[in-house]
């Protein structure tokens, strides 16, 4: 078996190399051209499955987004004391120049990443939202071109749920977003560059979308309206999807030192001249910590339990949770608040003595920095591996897009641990990924 | 029609990208028709000739004792660390390629990938005499290949012109180098070595695939002067300078109207004139003047043409000024006077 399906994909690990499809690592900066692992088995998930994590999605995304507008508003839900005040005000993310101002059809959260894992007893639960800039949707579009080119008659009459038109799909909601009175808006996707680890992806976008893909110094701003420089001189620009973080775009407004960004850029977007996708600010959405408060949230907006729990947290800036979670080290996971990527992270089943030690320091100096988890056992799916065909803990990253209303890929990025025991998922880690069957019919 | 304005920034990468391809290809063809000519005596000197034409002798010579036939090959095919090795100008090409992956099709970035591991796969063995030539073949092809992928599957917006530029503004460049490594054939040498340099000039025509087009306009005798006319002035010949010259001059005009472009006007001029140039003088006329200085002054010439289509197009001048789009605001070098 594991033979006959290395035959079937062999010609497509050349083909991958062939593409030079890439994942850029910060840390090997001697390869900057890596292969991100396709594994040939997909993971399939039922039509009733589906139904729920795609309405919890919604959900949350809904209830993220009016505590955006809330928060850069009225901040009623501070006032009412479901969040501490602080754990918003004080938080890196939280833009206060982003209060009052008007954002269309109050969709902060353009695009949104869900991380979804499975613990033993079957339930989905959400582990992380990513709200600023998720990046990982072109290999969802890549795998499956894979998985249709290399098993054509597998897949045939299977009632798989296309995944192709995320493009167009996103194009509609950055028209949807543009400023009034913008016609036929000028669309660009705004990426660091190419020695960004999500290049790829970028390029990959823009070309679905038919977009310019522009760097930081191909805008500029004059009289806070926005331009492209092109040929022909300065052309304006009306919405940009930026896979760039709030801090580098704009070094009048954020970090100085930016080189990746555009001077004037917030000027521009405060005048509502120019939209922003994701709007600036979302950052305090997706805050590892605020994220132990959701379930109160969508309670809080919308009336309603919540579809997809939460993996059950300790918010380190509290007593109680920073004594359990010190006298429960080694049993726990502790993740930094404002990390992404899987960077910072210590599994206590899995960490050594020192590990511990230095976690545990760092905990009693910078409480408010961390919270933990209980180490969910991750489900499992069979995965080709070297040995043959063995159990890879795997985890599911939904993409949702936002202009008037939400609207969710069927399926999403499955990434899976290609080391034996391993839990971390991500492709900054040694993860892989696999093609996401969503079934059209029970 | 509703197409996207092109960014300056991807003008330059593609111009710079045709370039690369053309001037890989051309060096895998000068290459190829030194190694014809070095079989036997006068070795060392031809592969001189080489570092010479492309002004490389200081760089070679920090770096080698003497330019034998394996060290010049490796500086030229497999040097990473010399920015005018082919290795070089194929990762320029790819890494313009990887900036331009939202405009360049598929095919053509998938090619020039696998070119470039291709290259830099080349090992020692794949440079001895028996299969060098071999080796050359394929990249020429390789070349040869990414340019028709590039005909056939490249959308035909403003960023082909750029290409188009690119492409023939280098090859014009490189077929006056070509010609430039037998100049010294030209000047002197007695009845014994007549023979030999005819020889030489059947390979340097063969080299830039001309030797058939070249019978087709001259059936009889083959001199030195007929070469070099051939090679500068033909009308239909696709490496000619000449050809060349207007091909890219054509691109521009189209480019400009199609666009509505304003800037750029002293480009067309200057093409122009060079074009005008090129067919009113005889080789004959060249000659007694001297190849060499002739050929020195096209090289300058295309050189003063990239700078202001860099002006024009690919400013990276600040955005107040850029509006006016004449203007240009750093004095740009005076095009060469033409020689008399």
């Amino acid at each position: 078996m594991p033979k006959l399906l290395n035959s079937f994909t062999q010609p497509f690990w050349q083909a991958l190399y062939d593409y030079g499809i890439t994942f850029t690592l910060y840390s090997e900066s001697s390869a900057i051209d890596r292969i991100l692992p396709f594994d040939p088995i997909p993971r399939v998930l039922a039509a009733d499955e589906w139904r729920q994590i795609e309405r919890g999605i919604i959900q949350r995304v809904t209830a993220l987004n009016l505590l955006l507008d809330d928060v850069y508003h009225g901040q009623k839900i501070l006032k009412d004391g479901v969040i501490p005040p602080d754990l918003i005000l004080g938080n890196p993310n939280y833009r206060p120049s982003m209060h009052g101002a008007a954002v269309a059809h109050k969709a902060y959260v353009n695009i949104c990443g869900t991380d979804i894992i499975r613990g033993g007893d079957g339930a989905f639960r959400v582990l992380e939202d990513n709200a600023r800039t998720p990046s990982g949707v072109s290999y969802v579009i890549e795998n499956r071109h894979m998985m249709l080119r290399a098993f054509p008659d597998l897949v045939d009459g299977a009632g798989l749920r296309p995944v192709e038109d995320y493009g167009s799909r996103l194009v509609a909601a950055m028209r949807e977003i543009a400023p009034a009175g913008c016609r036929d808006p000028q669309i660009v996707l705004l990426s660091p560059g190419i020695y960004n680890a999500a290049y790829f992806e970028h390029v990959f976008l823009a070309r679905e979308m038919g977009v310019p893909l522009v760097e930081g110094s191909d805008l500029v701003v004059e009289q806070d309206r926005v331009y492209m420089r092109t040929i022909g001189g300065l052309h304006p620009v009306d919405v940009i999807y930026r896979r760039i973080n709030d801090d580098f775009l704009d070094p009048e407004a954020f970090r100085p030192d930016s080189l990746l960004g555009v001077p004037g850029l917030m000027r521009a977007y405060y005048s509502g001249n120019v939209a922003l996708a994701n709007a600036i600010g979302t950052g305090v959405a997706d805050d590892k910590a605020v994220y132990a408060y959701v379930p109160k949230i969508i309670r809080y907006y919308l009336d309603e339990d919540a579809i997809l729990p939460n993996v059950e947290t300790y918010i380190c800036r509290e007593a109680d949770s920073l004594r359990y979670t010190l006298d429960h080290l080694a049993e726990l996971v502790v993740k930094p608040v404002g990390e992404a990527g899987g960077y910072g992270i210590t599994i206590g089943p899995q960490a050594s003595r020192a590990e511990l030690e230095a976690c545990r320091a760092k905990l009693v100096a910078d409480p408010a920095n961390y919270i933990s988890q209980p180490c969910i056992d991750l489900s499992v799916a069979p995965t080709l591996c070297d040995g043959g065909v063995m159990p890879r803990h795997v985890d599911l990253r939904p993409f949702a897009i936002t202009g008037k209303s939400t609207w969710v890929l069927p399926g999403g990025l499955t990434r899976v641990a290609l080391r034996p025991g391993s839990l971390i998922v991500n492709s900054s880690q040694g993860g892989g990924s696999k093609d996401t069957w969503v079934l059209e019919h029970e | 029609m509703s197409s996207n304005p092109l960014l300056a920034r991807y003008a330059e990468c593609i111009f710079w990208l045709a370039r690369f391809i053309e001037r890989a290809e051309n060096l895998a063809r000068i290459l190829d028709v030194n190694e014809t000519f070095s079989r036997g005596r006068g070795a060392a000197q031809s592969w001189l000739s080489i570092l010479q034409l492309n002004s490389d002798e200081e760089r070679f010579y920090k770096k080698h004792q003497n330019a034998t036939a394996e060290r010049v090959l490796r500086f030229y095919l497999t040097d990473a660390d010399n920015p005018t090795s082919i290795l070089s100008a194929v990762t320029n090409a790819r890494e313009n390629a990887r900036t331009l992956r939202p405009l360049v099709s598929t095919e053509m970035w998938v090619q020039l990938n696998v070119f470039y591991n291709r290259m830099r796969a080349i090992g020692p063995a794949d440079m001895v005499p028996g299969s060098l030539s071999r080796l050359l073949t394929g990249i020429k092809e390789a070349c040869q290949t990414f340019t028709g992928i590039a005909e056939g599957t490249f959308y035909r917006d403003q960023a082909s012109y750029f290409y188009q530029l690119g492409r023939y503004i280098e090859r014009a460049d490189q077929t006056t180098r070509l010609l430039d490594t037998k100049y010294p054939l030209l000047t002197g040498g007695g009845d014994a070595a007549a023979a030999i340099e005819i020889g030489q000039w059947h390979a340097l025509l063969r080299s830039a695939s001309g030797y058939h087009a070249f019978r087709r306009v001259h059936s009889s005798e083959l001199t030195p002067a007929r070469v070099a006319g051939f090679l500068l002035f033909n009308p239909a010949f696709p490496r000619s300078v000449y050809l060349c010259v207007r091909e890219a001059a054509d691109a521009l005009a189209d480019l400009k109207s199609r666009y509505r472009l304003r800037g750029g006007n002293d480009i067309s001029e200057g093409l122009d004139q060079l074009r005008t140039i090129l067919e009113s003088r005889s080789i004959d006329e060249i000659l007694a003047g001297g190849l060499h200085e002739f050929l020195d002054f096209l090289q300058g010439y295309l050189i003063v043409i990239t700078d202001r289509l860099s002006a024009a197009f690919f400013g990276h001048k600040p955005a107040s000024q850029s509006q006016q789009a004449s203007g240009a605001v750093w004095p740009l070098a005076p095009l060469p006077q033409i020689p008399s």
